[in-house]
């Protein structure tokens, strides 16, 4: 039976935990809807270079001299995958459903024999994949998704980290493994093979547009300018939804966690209060029973 | 000319500008274009330089950009830019400071790998281009 005093601590330390949660709630709010604008800000660029992409890309896929970032390296041997998580935790089963993703996808590839690198963006995704496979981290991008403001120069920069190893013919199929921000309470862990690129699916046949377009200069150099900044792209929208799940993930979890607390202080207080008052009539009992036996 | 060109100018990180207009010069790499409403389909790749639009005989808008794709389509023209800024809110000092800077950058690489020539000619490049817009006349 703990102490009136211990429980007056108890009490005392989670409202104090509640205080902290329901105020990272808030925050992760905040941080949420500008998360939220960000990621609708950034669609039109990627439909659009989506669509321009699709249109080149038809064209060119058959020819020999198609760039590799398009056709592929003709193998698929070696995996590159690019693990983003945040930086940080408290975040419900964010980082850990992303982690226990990319795991059962290095088994797989594994058990069909095939060669796996990883390319951790965030502190988290690496610190949990380290133990078991930190022989097969090729590289480790930090400080990109705590940030404020997900900046493009970012994306590049993950993209030309990305695009560097697969000229150095280190992989041949790259996919990118994030959460797609659905609504605050889903995200749904995404795989998106970006080398070779996917085509893009067969869109629009009633808008005869395709068809007739003029290049200037020729298709494959626009293809070869088009087809990196593509990857920044696709890096990008990874690095926007994953923020915005990210703080879905934290605010959800932070409200559930301020529900606890506050049941949990409505319990400890209940048992305060009895144990007060059994100690309150037990200390009668005995006054009334001394002075009887007077 | 009743019809219109619907204009779309769009960097990675947002819509910059969506605007009914009658007519946009945009910088191709190989030489300006100017597109009218009902343009045939085209896609170029964009050099360093300044979009502009006009309403009727008027230059309304100057956009700088330091490179992208231009695609028309029977929707219209659609630009991607990687950066874009108004013309009226480049300061000549800083544009004349960035050019500098990417030319002692550029002047500094000793032997530097051909990747990082390719970045830093490219850096010089734009910020030429950007001087070049902020000083040259409407």
């Amino acid at each position: 039976m703990p102490s009136l005093k211990d429980l007056r601590n108890r009490i005392a330390s989670v409202k104090q935990t509640r205080k902290i949660t329901s105020a990272m709630k808030l925050v992760a709010a905040s941080k949420l809807r500008r998360a939220q604008a960000q990621a609708e800000a950034s669609r039109p660029y990627a439909t659009r270079m989506a669509e321009m992409l699709g249109n080149l890309a038809a064209g060119v896929a058959e020819l020999p001299e198609a760039p590799k970032l398009l056709s592929g390296t003709g193998k698929e041997d070696v995996h590159l995958l690019v693990v983003m998580t945040a930086d940080r935790g408290l975040c419900g089963g964010f980082n850990s459903s992303i982690v226990r993703a990319a795991r059962q996808r290095i088994a797989r590839l594994r058990a069909e024999g095939k060669e796996v690198k990883l390319l951790c963006v965030g502190r988290k995704g690496r610190d949990m994949l380290r133990r078991e496979y930190g022989d097969l981290i090729v590289d480790y991008i930090a400080g990109v998704a705590g940030k404020r403001r997900m900046e493009f120069a970012d994306a590049r920069m993950i993209a030309e980290k990305v695009s560097a190893l697969f000229d150095a013919g280190e992989f041949d199929v790259c996919t990118l493994i994030f959460n797609r921000f659905r609504s605050v309470i889903t995200q749904v862990v995404t795989f998106n093979q970006v080398i070779p690129v996917q085509p893009p699916e067969a869109e629009k046949p009633e808008e005869e547009l395709g068809a007739v377009y003029e290049f200037e200069p020729e298709e494959s150099v626009i293809l070869g300018e088009l087809l990196p900044r593509n990857l920044a792209v696709q890096v990008y929208g990874a690095l926007v939804e994953n923020a915005a799940g990210e703080q879905g993930a934290r605010m959800a979890a932070m409200d559930n966690a301020t529900r606890n607390s506050g049941e949990m202080i409505h319990r400890l207080t209940l048992t305060y209060n009895r144990t007060r008052q059994a100690q309150i009539t037990k200390e009668l009992i005995e006054i009334i029973s001394g002075a009887e036996a007077l | 000319m009743a019809e219109k060109l619907a204009f779309d100018l769009v960097a990675p990180e947002r819509l910059l500008a969506s605007l009914e207009v009658d007519m946009v010069v945009a910088p191709g790499v190989e030489g300006d274009f100017g597109v009218l409403p009902l343009h045939a389909p085209l896609v170029s790749l964009l050099r360093p330089g300044v979009i502009r639009v006009y309403e009727g005989d008027e230059v309304t808008k100057r956009v700088f950009v330091a490179g992208g794709f231009a695609e028309v389509n029977g929707r219209g023209l659609s630009i991607l830019a990687e950066e874009a800024e108004p013309v009226e809110e480049i300061d000549p000092e800083e544009a004349r400071t960035r050019l500098r800077n990417a030319e002692e950058d550029l002047a500094d690489a000793k032997e530097p790998e051909e990747a990082e020539r390719i970045r830093l000619e490219r850096a010089v490049a734009v910020a030429r281009a950007r001087l070049e817009a902020v000083e040259q006349p409407v």
